[in-house]
């Protein structure tokens, strides 16, 4: 694993249900920065992020992770019928009493939910529930925060919002991987992009040359099927 | 209709008797139903979070035990606690503690596979990430206990409701002994047996009201509780 890799798959493969799901996928993400998985729904990018955490195992390859610290973030905010406090405080069970809830005060100052820090977490709107599942990865302190389509469900502002604290957190030094649908997303915040299809990596570099210029015929069918974003642009 | 009126009447007049009867139903159903939310959480709970080989079939085995008959409970903790039973030393056959054993032995189970249902709901939502911050299963499954404890509550009232309502297990370990191991089901049939219908009805009456006034008290605990972290 070459020294600025942060993840290295090796012609990894995993069936789930008897359906061949990765297709001796390897890619490398590099340390740092922001690398996003997109691609067609099926093609893999949600169960990478689920090999990469560890939480399925590959059917054969090899999966290298640099990271001490992980922290995972879903599309549908994970959280317990509890304060928004005690939500982060669950990932942080091996630190003292008094640490934990510097912490967890920390991580809600972060993301703008300071005074929030004992409503229910069910009752916060999708928007604050989606950023007090980034405090709590904010909190674990991770080398490595994975993000599954995290703002899917969001209207612009609330987007906005959470690009802004994903960025900030990859400006500290967390190594991100980001799955998105969203182009413009991928655009303004990634540095790195791997195009799956088919449970394989088909085309990896910088995100503007390569949905400006796709090389594979996967990824010129993948983007020609999107909405034409870039024309609403050009219209404006 | 005489007998209601004195039915109504015995209600009415309910003597120190009665009460006791009520009391020692009450004590040894909600003790039971105490112990059974004490196994049965935990375990409901851990067979819904960890993976290990013969999960399914203990799964299953739980399912299956929800209609456990209590007359069968109650023959084999007879057959356990009599004198020449293994645990016939302890002289519990026939006393209150044997019959809240019967009844926490029926309990106990429906508790864990309604829990079982439950937390496995409730892991679909938040499963994969408690499994990514790395938490180990007992840890996992006490996290789902918490969220879902409004939803326990009915477990606790099912279970509740068995135990008030249960006459086979108690009457074979208990012996409906008067002023010692006499409940409201065991008299209830006892009364009915000697005749005495009214008196049955009375204490057929108590017995509903007594099981209404828990579950309205239980509905208002879940309800207050709710409103805050529902």
């Amino acid at each position: 694993m070459s020294a600025t890799s942060a993840i290295q798959l090796d012609a990894v493969s995993l069936s789930l249900g008897g359906r061949p799901v990765l297709d001796r996928l390897s890619a490398k993400i590099a340390l740092g920065g922001i690398t996003a998985l997109v691609g067609p729904n099926g093609a893999g990018k949600s169960v990478t992020l689920r090999v990469i955490d560890g939480l399925l195992r590959p059917d054969s390859g090899t999966v290298r992770i640099a990271a001490r610290r992980r922290a995972f973030v879903f599309q549908t905010p994970a959280l317990i019928r509890a304060s928004a406090a005690a939500n982060i405080a669950l990932a942080l069970r091996s630190l003292s009493r008094r640490a934990r809830a510097a912490r967890v005060r920390d991580a809600l100052a972060r993301v703008g939910l300071q005074d929030r820090a004992e409503d229910a977490a069910t009752r916060l709107s999708g928007g604050e529930q989606q950023r007090l599942a980034l405090a709590r990865a904010w909190a674990i302190e991770p080398d490595l925060l994975l993000l599954d389509e995290p703002t899917a469900s969001l209207d612009p502002a609330a987007t906005d919002i959470v690009e802004g604290l994903v960025t900030e957190m990859a400006r500290d030094g967390a190594t991100v991987v980001l799955v998105s649908h969203n182009l413009g997303q991928v655009a303004r915040l990634a540095g790195a992009m791997i195009v799956l299809a088919g449970g394989r990596a088909v085309e990896q570099g910088a995100p503007h040359q390569i949905l400006l210029k796709p090389r594979t015929p996967e990824t010129r069918a993948y983007l020609a099927g999107e909405l034409p974003w870039t024309s609403f642009a050009a219209a404006s | 209709m005489p007998i209601l009126h004195e039915t109504l009447l015995r209600l009415w007049t309910l003597d120190r008797d009665v009460i006791a009867i009520a009391w020692l139903s009450l004590r040894v159903s909600l003790t039971a139903v105490s112990i059974g939310l004490l196994v049965g959480i935990p375990l409901g709970a851990l067979v819904a979070v960890a993976r290990f080989p013969g999960c399914g079939i203990l799964t299953g085995l739980l399912n299956a035990f929800m209609g456990l008959p209590p007359v069968i409970v109650g023959l084999v903790l007879y057959l356990v606690l009599s004198r020449s039973g293994p645990l016939g030393s302890l002289g519990l056959l026939f006393t209150p503690s044997a019959m809240i054993a019967a009844q926490a032995t029926l309990a106990t189970p429906l508790v864990a596979a309604l829990t079982r249902q439950v937390v496995a709901d409730a892991e679909i939502h938040l499963g994969e990430q408690l499994r990514s911050l790395g938490l180990s299963a007992p840890r996992r499954a006490g996290i789902l206990i918490y969220d879902v404890r409004f939803s326990l509550v009915t477990a606790a009232l099912a279970a509740f409701g068995r135990a008030i309502s249960e006459i086979g297990a108690v009457l074979v370990v208990g012996g409906n002994i008067a002023g010692h191991t006499r409940t409201m089901t065991t008299a209830i049939s006892l009364e009915t047996q000697k005749g005495d219908l009214s008196l049955a009805l009375a204490l057929g009456l108590l017995l509903m009201g007594l099981v209404v006034a828990v579950n309205a008290v239980a509905a208002l605990l879940r309800g207050y509780a709710a409103k805050a972290y529902g």
